[in-house]
């Protein structure tokens, strides 16, 4: 009764994105305010009901509800209670599911929180988001529904993916859902737009901090994928370009490009074409994204090719969406007014450039992740597009806009003068070229690229805290001014500052594992020794152990350094029930200097174990700089003048205040 | 024909879970050697896996690529001849890079063109502007709202 409860939750909802969908788009076109008022009501009920359906299916989940294909499919009664609540996402149709509540839930939050938008503006954003919505609810109701029955109900569940089963995974998907669909709110906004044939300074405000939010929530959540293979999958890679992966990072770089180009519509009230692009491409991948990864297309065309419906119809919103939007671009962006002039060496330029440069380096990933899946589809011929491909094309592209970045902030708006920009870094390029002779120094062994990546990640942390001395007057006035003015700095300013800082530590991450990574492999019997990094792993012994829902045999190692036991650390080789699925969890040692990383292998015909160890230096530099580009994203976010003054319309046409 | 064949074990070792890859008693002696096979098998796909070089992969194919790389490379062959050896085994698709050549030109230029293309649009759009300065003069109603700001700054 209850799952019935939940399944007509699921059917009203849809019902009412069609009516979220056409009823606002017409009273807009009509210009009938009371009609529009109906909009964010609309949105707040299909979030309840989703709400509902949600619940409704978790609840099934954690009573592990057999009659339930989904759960009995995804679940086991033996599970841990945490993965049976993220088993409800951790499959095909329950992810579909969380995918629309978190687009009802951004679509709620346009009702509630878009209090100052022009009533025209907000009722066909809120009608685009419907539209969005119906299309996944259509496919949801049609070939993808969790609530669909199994008569006689079975005992028990053929379990969740035991590599799923893990916190970092458990909390993965609803993060990245909360970015991929939370650019749908940009895309709203700019369709709104198109249709409205308006583009202005307020229109950028209102757009940059759901774009912000959704670009936060991205970062955390490709970071979170990135540490969760680190430690899950037992080599140590953190980066795979992986299709599955990349299907989040395009998203990511264009998000990237379109917080930058919106700024400039902010202040400059220019790029505003471009911007637009910018906000329907965002969103574009993350439908491609949602494509790639629901369709079954990446494991093989052939896989897609049995079972069709699924790809077929996501295929479908996809071109329906995206060649929509692009349509409607193409015939109203060219009536958009241009924006002001700037000069080649300016702030606006900069960024131009900026975008340039992700929007290229997004489509390397694009083009390598969908090339060979293009090739085959054309003559059948099968090629690898792999790491090295991506390092290089990747690589040459980001180089520039990393070496560019502590630049842009010096730049001013309209006309710079870029020498002088240049000169206030000299003392990033100091302590980037110290950084760089310093790791030239204590590098035993490694590429004599290596070096120069240090002074990179040098130059960007150094180079964003330049920026932000200069702008509090830093050692140029007495202390007490300083600290005044470093408190009167706006948040958007802050977090500029902190998420430029947060790349530079993550090149500094990447580039240090890339380059000074140290493996040992070896058999070894209990009591003896493997060095490491200055270190001694001790292989103790292993002992069996039973768990929750797997059996495992658990290798201890004790890690010695000189004469002090620095720690001990656990490495397990897993057996799940029921499906016999091996994993094998890694034994971390996290020093400031890197993490030591010890995995136990298959024992050899003659009883010895072969481990792996590895010293992995600065490897969680790349999270750290992460959270860190998180944390400027909030603090950006958090900007009073997101919240006080709120924009309006007659504001946008009076000079914009080029204060920064 | 290879291709069922690939699939149907692909299948199996998708089932597969995390990998352990080199094995100790693959290890060359020669650590020259043995950085050059390490850093050729990154540059291998594993065939039967999905989107893994042979040197994550502890699949038995991988294996035996891995050892085959390393029984040329001590017959004294150069990489690019130890590369040209699995392409003409394996075909093409055993290639993580995949080779310069007219099929792949999309592939390898394609992001560079979509940035010069970008360039040379900003440039062109850039030009345009100058040219036909697009800011009408002042209105009356601005004029004086004009001078009314700065006498008032």
């Amino acid at each position: 009764m209850i799952v019935e409860t939940g399944h007509f939750a699921l059917l009203l909802a849809f019902a009412v994105a069609a009516y979220q969908m056409l009823v606002p788009l017409y009273a807009a076109e009509m210009g009938d305010e009371r009609l529009m008022r109906v909009a964010p009501t609309a949105a707040v009920v299909q979030f309840l009901l989703l709400a509902i359906a949600f619940a409704v299916l978790t609840r099934a989940y954690v009573t592990s509800d057999f009659s339930l294909e989904n759960v009995w499919a995804n679940s086991h009664s033996a599970k841990p209670l945490v993965y049976k609540i993220s088993g409800v996402w951790g499959n095909h149709e329950g992810s579909m599911l969380l995918w629309v509540l978190i687009l009802a839930l951004f679509s709620a939050a346009v009702a509630v929180f878009g209090g100052s938008l022009p009533p025209g503006l907000k009722a066909r954003v809120i009608a685009v988001q419907g539209s969005i919505s119906f299309a996944f609810l259509a496919f949801i109701v049609l070939v993808s529904n969790p609530f669909w029955r199994l008569d006689p109900a079975p005992a028990e569940g053929k379990g969740l993916n035991p590599i799923l089963q893990d916190p970092a995974l458990a909390i993965h998907p609803p993060l990245l859902y909360a970015g991929y669909v939370g650019l749908s709110v940009a895309f709203s906004f700019a369709i709104a737009a198109l249709i409205e044939g308006r583009v202005d300074a307020a229109w950028a405000r209102w757009v940059r901090p759901w774009t912000l939010a959704a670009w936060m929530f991205l970062t955390v959540g490709i970071a979170m994928g990135s540490w969760w293979a680190y430690y899950e999958l037992g080599w140590g890679g953190w980066w795979f370009w992986d299709p599955v992966e990349n299907a989040s990072f395009m998203p990511w770089l264009i998000a990237t490009a379109l917080l930058h180009s919106a700024i400039v519509v902010e202040k400059r009230n220019a790029l505003k074409v471009w911007t637009i692009l910018l906000a329907i491409l965002a969103f574009s991948l993350s439908l491609v994204g949602t494509f790639l990864v629901r369709s079954g297309v990446l494991t093989s065309v052939h896989a897609f090719a049995v079972d069709p419906a699924r790809g077929v119809f996501i295929l479908l919103i996809l071109c329906l969406f995206i060649g929509g939007a692009l349509t409607l671009y193409a015939w109203r962006a060219p009536q958009l007014q241009a924006g002001g002039l700037f000069s080649p060496i300016s702030r606006e330029s900069a960024l131009v450039v900026n975008n340039l440069l992700l929007t290229a380096a997004a489509a390397a990933v694009f083009i390598g992740t969908l090339y060979p899946l293009a090739l085959e589809a054309i003559n059948g011929n099968k090629i690898s597009v792999g790491p090295p491909y991506f390092n290089f094309t990747f690589g040459i592209l980001i180089l520039p806009l990393l070496l560019l970045v502590p630049l842009g902030p010096m730049m001013s708006w309209k006309r710079a003068d870029a020498w002088a920009a240049a000169q206030r870094l000299w003392v990033a390029a100091l302590i980037a070229l110290a950084g760089g002779i310093l790791s030239l120094v204590i590098q035993i062994r490694g590429p004599w690229l290596a070096p120069l990546g240090i002074a990179l990640g040098g130059w960007l942390i150094a180079g964003s805290l330049v920026e932000l001395a200069g702008r509090i007057k830093l050692f140029s006035a007495p202390t007490a001014v300083s600290w005044s003015r470093l408190r009167g700095l706006p948040g958007q300013a802050i977090g500029m500052t902190l998420a430029h800082l947060g790349v530079g530590v993550m090149v500094l991450g990447i580039v240090a594992v890339t380059a000074w990574r140290q493996e040992v492999i070896k058999e070894m019997s209990p009591q003896e020794v493997l060095e490491i990094a200055g270190s001694k792993v001790i292989f103790v012994g292993e002992s069996p152990l039973t768990g929750p829902n797997y059996s495992a045999t658990v290798g201890r190692f004790r890690i010695e350094r000189g004469k002090t036991v620095l720690t001990e650390l656990k490495s397990e080789k897993r057996v799940f029930l029921p499906s016999r699925q091996p994993t094998t969890e890694v034994g971390i040692y996290p020093m400031w200097t890197g993490d030591l990383y010890v995995v136990m292998g298959d024992q050899a015909p003659d009883g010895k174990r072969t481990v792996r160890a590895y010293f992995n230096p600065l490897v969680n530099f790349i999270w750290f700089g992460a959270v860190i580009m998180f944390i400027g994203g909030a603090v950006s976010l958090f900007d009073r003048r997101y919240r006080i003054g709120a924009p309006t319309r007659a504001a946008a046409s009076e000079p914009v205040p080029a204060a920064e | 024909m290879i291709n069922r064949v690939l699939i149907a074990i692909m299948a199996f070792w998708l089932s597969v879970g995390p990998s352990h890859a080199v094995q100790p008693d693959e290890v060359l002696a020669d650590p020259v050697l043995e950085t050059r096979a390490r850093n050729l098998s990154m540059q291998f796909r594993c065939l039967v896996c999905q989107n893994q070089s042979i040197d994550d992969s502890d699949a038995p194919l991988a294996r035996d690529l891995r050892i085959l790389i390393r029984e040329r490379l001590t017959a004294g062959d150069s990489d690019p001849q130890v590369v040209d050896h699995l392409v003409s085994r394996y075909g093409e698709f055993v290639l993580l890079k995949p080779r310069f050549a007219s099929h792949t030109l999309v592939l390898w230029l394609g992001p560079f063109a979509i940035l010069l293309a970008g360039f040379i649009f900003v440039l062109h759009k850039r030009r345009q502007q100058v040219a036909a300065p697009s800011e009408a003069p002042l209105s009356g109603e601005e004029a004086k709202r004009l001078e009314k700001i700065l006498k008032d700054s």
